[in-house]
């Protein structure tokens, strides 16, 4: 079977979204009680039997094999298993391969699973395997992740003349949705200046332009659009999805002002036969408040160097123009080392209504958009309703 | 190609560290060894492609331009321009940068500039490689080109 991917444009859904407990859920539950935890409650949303689950998409820091230890813990046992490891965006990357599996017949129901207790473990992050291989970067003191995503934060202000209360605008955003999610780790007050006035931990960034270290797992569930239609919730087409990585350390990036979602944002666009300004609703990895700039000029939503000006006044906050990280993102939700479910969990309620007081008004297009590593790998997906396909 | 060379530099051999040069090591195949050992004895040099004529860093044992594994050391001018830079103020010591200089044969490399205030390095500055000897191996840091 050859295929234009084009033709999977809504072949496939997501039926089933779970988180596990997240916060700091204490040191009794594993990482891969977590994800038992989630996984439970997305099979139960989505209204299957974990007998049915055939393909397991598994990333994690925590065990290795990862697909062999999820299914061995969940008591299942996978046709088709994928652990692509290319961090936090691996997720986002997941639904595209588990369309690819489903379109082939690999597999029928994919279960994309995750689970992290950085914070009670560890309390700090957990990184994937022990590098063996020699550094270039260590030797120069950096602190990583922040250092890497600081450099293209100092470098986005030298070029274009972003400033520091532009960046803080997006953790101030994420703060006040977060504050009309009930889940969200950091719910407290946050004004600019307590975002400037933080810590410094790698300038420019302060402790509150980074992501939250909690705890915490999900499970998102995959089938056929035929299957998902015959399912409890209303499915959430996935339209397109593309994946790029140019670089892994930062310093081998080839301009810390462009990521590679200018690459995997408009090939998932030209697969979805949709623009950016079809998308009603946006989930962007925030794992530090440059990304969120960097993606928005990436992936189309204003021309490069614009994200600033364009984010101030509250422009992605509730009630501003463009809803961005309405779960209140890695900033303020959650951030258990790798986001990259999470934002297919809150783009799904999105599209389903589920959302409360932070819904978005007629979200028909959800974006999704995964990063993983030092700005290393980007995964574009689009997820639609049913008036989508 | 000669695999079962040592990657210890020839210099050492004869006590004479002076006497290493960059061309003690063309068709060396163990690149970062060489790379390691070239600036512990403070020469701070690059891969270059034989085919594409382009420099590499980090060094490996291809081309990541075109390709080629025909590489050769050429010994860097050292001279580059800060393109980013971070400050880290630990608890108990001195703040420092942590930089990307851009070289000019080319490369990007992390480094620390040294001999100014942390605060004081900025993107733009024109900075030269100064070879720092350390317990865990000498590093190339730069500090501000004043030429």
């Amino acid at each position: 079977m050859r295929t234009d991917e084009a033709a999977l444009r809504g072949t496939t859904a997501v039926v089933g979204v779970a988180e596990s407990d997240l916060g700091e859920v204490g040191p009794h539950l594993s990482s891969l009680d977590l994800i038992g935890q989630a996984t439970v409650r997305a099979l139960d949303d989505a209204g299957l039997d974990k007998s049915e689950i055939d393909g397991l998409f598994c990333h994690s820091a925590f065990f290795q094999l990862p697909p062999v230890a999820a299914a061995e813990y969940l008591g299942i046992r996978p046709r088709y298993s994928d652990s692509t490891a290319v961090g936090g965006s691996t997720f986002v990357g997941y639904l595209r391969h588990a369309t690819a599996a489903i379109n082939a017949g690999m597999c029928d129901v994919a279960l994309i699973t995750y689970g992290s207790t950085q914070r009670s473990a560890a309390g700090g992050l957990v990184s994937s395997g022990t590098p063996l291989t020699k550094s270039y970067e260590t030797p120069f003191g950096p602190r990583l992740p922040v250092t890497a995503y600081a450099l293209a934060a100092a470098r986005h202000m030298y070029q274009f003349g972003t400033t520091r209360e532009q960046l803080a605008e997006v953790a101030v955003a994420a703060r006040k949705w977060a504050q009309l999610n009930p889940v969200a780790f950091d719910r407290g007050e946050l004004a600019i200046d307590d975002v400037l006035s933080s810590r410094m931990v790698s300038s420019p960034l302060t402790v509150r332009d980074c992501c939250l270290v909690t705890d915490g797992g999900g499970a998102v569930i995959v089938t056929s659009a035929e299957r998902a239609r015959s399912l409890r919730r209303p499915p959430a087409f996935i339209l397109g999805a593309a994946e790029a990585h140019w670089h892994k350390d930062i310093f081998q990036m080839p301009d810390l002002t462009v990521t590679a979602a200018a690459e995997s944002g408009p090939r998932a666009f030209e697969l979805a036969g949709l623009t950016p300004a079809d998308v009603d609703v946006l989930q962007l990895y925030d794992a530090f408040s440059i990304n969120t700039l960097l993606f928005l000029e990436d992936l189309g939503f204003c021309k490069k160097g614009e994200a600033g000006p364009f984010v101030a006044g509250g422009a992605i906050a509730p009630g501003g123009r463009l809803p961005v990280n309405t779960s209140g993102g890695g900033l303020s939700y959650c951030h258990p080392g790798m986001f990259g479910i999470f934002l297919i969990i809150e783009a799904v309620r999105q599209l389903r209504g589920e959302c409360g007081p932070r819904q978005t008004a007629d979200a028909h297009v959800a974006l999704v958009h995964g990063n993983g590593g030092m700005l290393s790998s980007q995964v574009t997906a689009l997820l639609g309703d049913e008036s989508t396909v | 190609m000669q695999l079962s060379r040592p990657a210890t530099p020839a210099g050492d051999r004869d006590g004479s560290r002076s006497v290493l040069t960059v061309t003690d090591y063309t068709g060396e195949v163990h690149p970062e060894a060489v790379y390691q050992a070239l600036l512990d004895h403070d020469v701070f040099a690059l891969p270059v492609c034989g085919q594409c004529g382009r420099a590499h860093y980090s060094p490996r044992v291809l081309c990541p331009h075109c390709g080629s594994t025909s590489l050769s050391w050429q010994q860097s001018a050292g001279l580059g321009t800060v393109y980013s830079t971070s400050t880290i103020s630990p608890r108990n010591a001195e703040p420092y940068a942590v930089v990307l200089v851009d070289l000019d044969e080319g490369p990007r490399l992390m480094s620390n500039v040294v001999g100014i205030p942390a605060g004081e390095v900025q993107i733009g500055l024109r900075v030269r490689a100064r070879i720092v000897q350390r317990e865990d191996g000498a590093v190339a840091m730069f500090e501000e080109d004043r030429a």
